[in-house]
């Protein structure tokens, strides 16, 4: 469904993603994890052509991202996306938030747009707080919504760019547990994540990136079992010591 | 000078001079800022677009703009009109035109500002939903600037409140000239200028206060 083929991308003379190529089939969960500045955010944003890349190719559905004329907006509608810093609007209220691109962008009805988004918020367990600011909700709150406000788009696939990094650690699990109930369910996912617990969980494989590059892309059991680079062993030891 | 005599002041004064320059100063403060936040947030965009043929006419324009006093703007634009439109324009529509023009520029720095005061992560945000980048901008982007930068908008405009007394320069009937009408034709100049400038204090100074209301609700909301 997402197949990304050689894609290199610079800024300026610096190569910030370096041949990156790799696959997700649907209903598949795939988990990028690797160092900070390793190119994760980058790739990722490459997906949905937030950001431009100036070598290889992304496919979505059939649909060149990188291509001129391909309409970004539309192809963008159909991907959910996630934020660390979950990026919800503060000017609207949380049910603003769910519905304003489901009638900006989709054209539903305005009150179609609100049952869809009380749906997903009771999905997410946060139908009370509708009405209420972004600025009211606890962060595990506020990345919830986000989840819901990509969902009522209906997304033929879900991106998450380290979903739970700027969480305290006790709300970390009720963001995860939507996740894992999402993946569950079968949402095709491509999650920036170091969570290793969520990985373990849902992921069909897992991706190590380091410098640019993909340095290990393997299913989840032989990648937690037998990675095989020096890369990428170290950085597991680093990260599952915590 | 003997001392105040302000028994001229009646209420036909205020009916027969007073009220319809009072009336043009608000009338002429209020285009000139929506039309100047308008404008000014249209030059923002197009010194924040990137795109140089966008860029340096809007800079030009109000980096220009902001080094000529507003006096000589007034009076140029008056004194040309009549050659550019081959028939004079009236003092007042002039002054609407000039201030909307001149004001611009200054809004305009201040919604640059606003606008960079959204993070950038909202405007991916705006985009990853499938918004066009005008969408982006008139949903997400522009609102929070303006939120952000109301209290500054509005000092700009209790500036723009005390410039349009320049207009005499080139006899606009605006509130000063209400004053100074009746001053001369009751021959009391001091007792008028006086009521004047306290009629421009209180009005400037009941907005200042709101907008210190509205600084401490905003850091309230936020
Ligand atoms: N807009 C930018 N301009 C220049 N360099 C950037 C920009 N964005 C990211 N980078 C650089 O690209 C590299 C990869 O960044 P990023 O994709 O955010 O990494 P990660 O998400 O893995 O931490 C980093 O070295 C970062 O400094
Ligand atoms: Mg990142």
């Amino acid at each position: 469904m997402i197949e990304i083929s050689n894609v290199s991308k610079w800024y300026g003379s610096f190569r910030v993603l370096h041949d990156c190529t790799t696959r997700i089939e649907k209903g598949e969960v795939l988990v990028v994890c690797g160092p900070s500045g390793s190119g994760k955010s980058t790739l990722i944003k490459c997906v949905n052509g937030l950001e431009p890349y100036q070598q290889g190719g992304i496919v979505v559905e059939g649909i060149s991202v990188g291509a001129i004329g391909t309409d970004l907006p539309k192809l963008r509608s159909r991907l959910g996306m996630v934020f660390q810093n979950f990026e919800l609007f503060p000017h609207l209220s949380v049910m603003e938030n769910l519905t304003l691109a489901q009638v900006k962008v989709l054209g539903r009805a305005p009150a179609e747009a609100r049952d869809k988004g009380l749906k997903l918020l009771e999905r997410v367990g946060l139908k009370e707080q509708a009405a209420k600011y972004p600025a009211q909700l606890s962060g595990g709150q506020q990345q919830r919504v986000a989840i819901a406000r990509a969902l009522a788009m209906d997304p033929i696939a879900m991106l998450f760019d380290e979903p739970t990094s700027a969480l305290d650690p006790e709300m970390i699990n009720e963001v995860l547990d939507v996740m894992v109930r999402l993946a569950k369910e079968g949402m095709t996912m491509m999650v920036v994540t170091h969570e290793m617990g969520f990985a373990r969980k849902v992921a069909n494989r897992v991706i190590f990136m380091d410098g640019g590059e993909i340095i290990e892309d393997a299913p989840t059991e032989d990648f937690f079992g037998k990675p095989r680079s020096e890369r990428a062993v170290q950085f597991l030891s680093k990260i599952l010591r915590h | 000078m003997g001392a105040l005599d302000l028994s001229f002041f009646t209420w036909d004064l205020v009916t027969g001079y007073l009220l319809k320059g009072f009336v043009f100063s608000i009338y002429l403060t209020l285009i000139a800022m929506s039309g100047g936040i308008l404008f000014g947030t249209v030059l923002a965009l197009m010194r924040l677009s990137g795109r140089r043929w966008l860029v340096y006419p809007a800079a030009g324009y109000v980096n220009t703009m902001r080094s000529i006093p507003l006096v000589m703007v007034i009076l140029w634009f008056f004194l040309l009109i009549p050659f550019v439109i081959g028939r004079p324009l009236g003092a007042e529509w002039s002054a609407v035109i000039t201030f909307t023009a001149f004001e611009c520029a200054f809004y305009s720095e201040i919604m640059r500002a606003g606008i960079q005061s959204v993070a950038l992560g909202q405007a991916a945000a705006g985009s990853a939903l499938g918004l066009t980048y005008g969408q982006t901008m008139r949903l997400i982007v522009l609102p929070q600037a303006f939120r952000n930068m109301l209290p500054v908008l509005l000092t700009q405009t209790i500036v723009l409140v005390q410039d349009t007394s320049l207009v005499y320069a080139i006899g606009a009937y605006d509130l000063l000239k209400g004053f100074e009408t009746a001053g001369k034709n009751f021959n009391r100049p001091v007792e008028a200028y006086l009521a004047a400038a306290l009629l421009y204090f209180v009005i400037c100074y009941a907005l200042s206060y709101s907008v210190k209301r509205l600084h401490t609700r905003i850091a309230v909301v936020r």
